[in-house]
């Protein structure tokens, strides 16, 4: 569903990203590891919309969408999470959700105004589905604080759940796990691979955490210092000579 | 440290001097056909040198100076409670705005004339800020020059007037929609900018509007304004003591009272009140609304909120025409209640007291923009002593709000919608 080809991404005289290319089918997870500075950030910036590539395509069910704008790629149905938590956190958790839901409501301001039964059965659906995703990833009792005061894991998790709502078909998480204990990130290992099979949703994923990214991925790519090094199954990836000594030569 | 100070504070010292002594010292004297410069009085260059010492005193210890300012005792005993629970919050700020209402619409019978005019004012003032609230409070919009709607909805009501006779009531909301249109194409190509250049921006179309008005005088009369606005009807009764037009009757001679001019300014009052408590409700719950939320999204995390397919522009660009929309709602009034404008009345000066209301009232927050639009229009009428003074306190005013109370007034908690527990 989703076709990286030869994507590259130069800042100044920096090529961040060069000769990228991925796919990911669907109900599938596919990784993308490497390490510190290697552009995997950048990659999913340009599959977002936030960068508009230097070269390259990315077709996301057939359709060219290098350089659409970020707002409506997430309306084909490709939404993100980011490596810092971004939460709108003076916002409660259910209006997090809310906000996410936008387009599923009624926002003409007329109807808003007059209250007409369609808006109002907009607004319960959207409020019923936010619930539905808080007591998915746990936080259902929690709905009605301030996002920003919810503990680092379940701020991870309301991300997530805010991607969810919307309805995706690739949810794009950019390392989820990271600052998670290990009792979180068994979690989100059941959520993601829940996600693919209960939900229907191919994720891709950026991860340092190798163990959650050999146990639950599909496929994985590995980028280095910008260029595609390898890609396989977790299997093939775990003896590839290229990916061990780029792995042990950075450590 | 210490050094940088001194030489900063010697720095602002001379910057005093420099400034000082050629606009106080030097005078120019009109001697028969020639003019010559004197020097001031000796006390004036020691009232000028003990200035410069102030500054310099002041900027050497500023940290120590602003430092005690902040220890200060609060003036708002409420300000660093712990928040009151939401569903408690909004019920007092229901009830205290209910009660000003009922307070405002009895208040006009008991006060004099001169004092209802004020209040209508007092209200204009607050649609204005209710209205630049939206843009700058809630969607986080710098808006500099939020006059030039107000300027479109009066004009909008005095051109029609003049040249189709129009009443009050089909003026407002063709004012209203019309400036609400104005802010949709100014707008549309500046909301892209970020901050300080729209706040500049707007400001460059603040003052276009007002230029505009000053020289297009074929249409708007240019500095000489446009007079014989009509004040508004009740049901096609007049308020004037004879019937301006044909077909409305009077409204003294269909009650059988006597006239009095009395009648017409608390009737104006009463309408600014109607519109005013209209114009609060619909923001309210605009706020609730997903425009609302996607404002605050917006404004809280621009980049997590486009991720989530908010369209920045579409979003920005419905809290800036909604808030000229209301721009536009006030301008009628104010036209209507001063039967004369000209662009005297749409300076920058304007957009900066309407912006200080909302600064001051607690960005986002309408109990305190209301708030604040009464002490904003009201202290400096009681103070009519001091105002040559005026802006030099207001000035300070700000400065010291900046110091202790950076939030406002009565800092925005906007009302989250709760999740009621299924089952
Ligand atoms: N907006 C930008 N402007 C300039 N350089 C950038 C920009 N974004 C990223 N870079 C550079 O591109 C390179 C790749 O960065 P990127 O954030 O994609 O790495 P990453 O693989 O996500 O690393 P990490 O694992 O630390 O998150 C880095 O050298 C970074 O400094
Ligand atoms: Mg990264």
């Amino acid at each position: 569903m989703l076709e990286v080809q030869n994507l590259s991404m130069r800042f100044g005289g920096l090529l961040a990203v060069d000769g990228v290319s991925l796919d990911v089918q669907e109900r599938e997870i596919v990784s993308i590891i490497g390490p510190n500075g290697a552009g995997k950030t950048t990659v999913f910036n340009c599959m977002s919309g936030f960068y508009k590539p230097s070269g390259g395509k990315i077709l996301f069910e057939g359709k060219e969408v290098q350089g659409t704008p970020d707002y409506k790629i997430s309306r084909l149905g490709m939404v993100r999470t980011f490596q810092h938590v971004r939460l709108f956190t003076q916002m409660s958790v259910v209006e997090n959700l809310l906000v996410a839901q936008h387009r599923h409501l009624n926002t003409n301001m007329l109807a808003g105004l007059l209250g007409t039964p369609d808006y109002k059965k907009r607004e319960q659906k959207a409020l019923d589905r936010a619930a539905y995703w808080l007591e998915r990833v746990g936080l259902l009792d929690l709905a009605n604080r301030d996002a920003g005061n919810l503990a680092y894991g379940q701020q991870r998790r309301l991300e997530i759940a805010r991607c969810m709502v919307t309805e995706p078909k690739l949810l794009m998480l950019d390392e989820p796990a990271a600052g998670l204990n290990p009792a979180e990130t068994k979690e989100l290992n059941q959520l993601i691979v829940s996600l693919k099979e209960d939900y229907n949703v191919s994720v891709v994923l950026i991860e340092h955490d190798m163990s959650l990214v050999m146990d639950i991925s599909d496929r994985i790519n590995v980028i280095n210092q910008g260029r595609p090094l390898a890609s396989g199954t977790p299997e093939e990836i775990r003896q590839n000579d290229d990916v061990i000594k780029a792995y042990l030569g950075e450590a | 440290m210490a050094a940088n100070n001194f030489r900063h504070a010697l720095f602002c010292a001379v910057v005093t001097l420099i400034i000082s002594i050629p606009i106080l010292g030097l005078n120019l004297e009109a001697k028969g056909i020639n003019i010559i410069l004197t020097g001031a009085k000796t006390s004036t260059y020691v009232a000028i040198v003990l200035a410069a010492v102030a500054v310099f005193v002041f900027q050497a210890y500023r940290d120590s100076i602003m430092g005690l300012l902040g220890k200060l005792p609060n003036f708002n005993p409420l300000a660093d409670k712990e928040p009151m629970e939401q569903s408690k919050r909004v019920k007092l700020e229901s009830w205290i705005l209910t009660g000003i209402v009922v307070l405002a619409l009895f208040w006009p019978f008991v006060v004099s004339r001169g004092s209802v005019d004020l209040a209508t004012l007092v209200l204009i003032y607050v649609m204005l800020a209710l209205g630049l609230n939206v843009v700058v409070g809630l969607a986080g919009l710098l808006d500099l020059g939020y006059v030039a709607f107000y300027a479109v909805g009066a004009y909008t009501f005095a051109l029609l007037s003049q040249y189709t006779g129009i009443s009050f009531w089909m003026a407002l909301p063709i004012g209203a929609l019309l400036a609400g249109l104005t802010g949709m194409i100014l707008g549309f190509p500046v909301l892209r900018l970020r901050g300080d250049y729209l706040a500049i921006v707007t400001l460059g179309f603040g003052e276009i509007i007002r230029i505009l008005l000053n020289n297009w005088t074929t249409l708007t009369g240019g500095p000489n304004g446009i007079g014989g606005i009509p004040e508004p009807t009740l049901f096609g009764m007049e308020f004037g003591r004879r019937v301006k037009e044909e077909g409305n009757t009077s409204f003294h001679e269909t009650f059988g009272i006597a006239y009095s001019g009395e009648h017409k300014v608390i009737f104006l009052y009463l309408i600014a009140l109607v519109l005013a408590v209209i114009t609060a409700l619909i923001i309210r719950r605009f706020m609730r609304m997903p425009v609302g939320r996607a404002w605050e999204a917006l404004r809280e995390d621009e980049i997590a909120a486009r991720s989530l397919g908010l369209s920045r522009t579409a979003v920005k660009l419905s809290a800036f025409t909604i808030g000229a929309f209301f721009a536009g709602f006030a301008g009628t009034v104010f036209a209507s209640k001063q039967g004369f404008i000209s662009p005297e009345s749409f300076v920058f000066l304007e957009s900066a007291i309407i912006l200080a209301i909302v600064v001051l009232g607690g960005m986002g927050s309408q109990l305190g923009v209301i708030l604040a639009a009464i002490a904003v229009t009201i202290l400096p009428e009681l103070a009519r002593e001091f105002s040559e003074y005026r802006m030099l306190i207001f000035g300070a005013a700000m400065v010291l709000m900046m110091v202790w109370r950076p939030q406002g007034l009565l800092p925005m908690r906007r009302i989250h919608i709760t999740l009621n527990k299924q089952e």
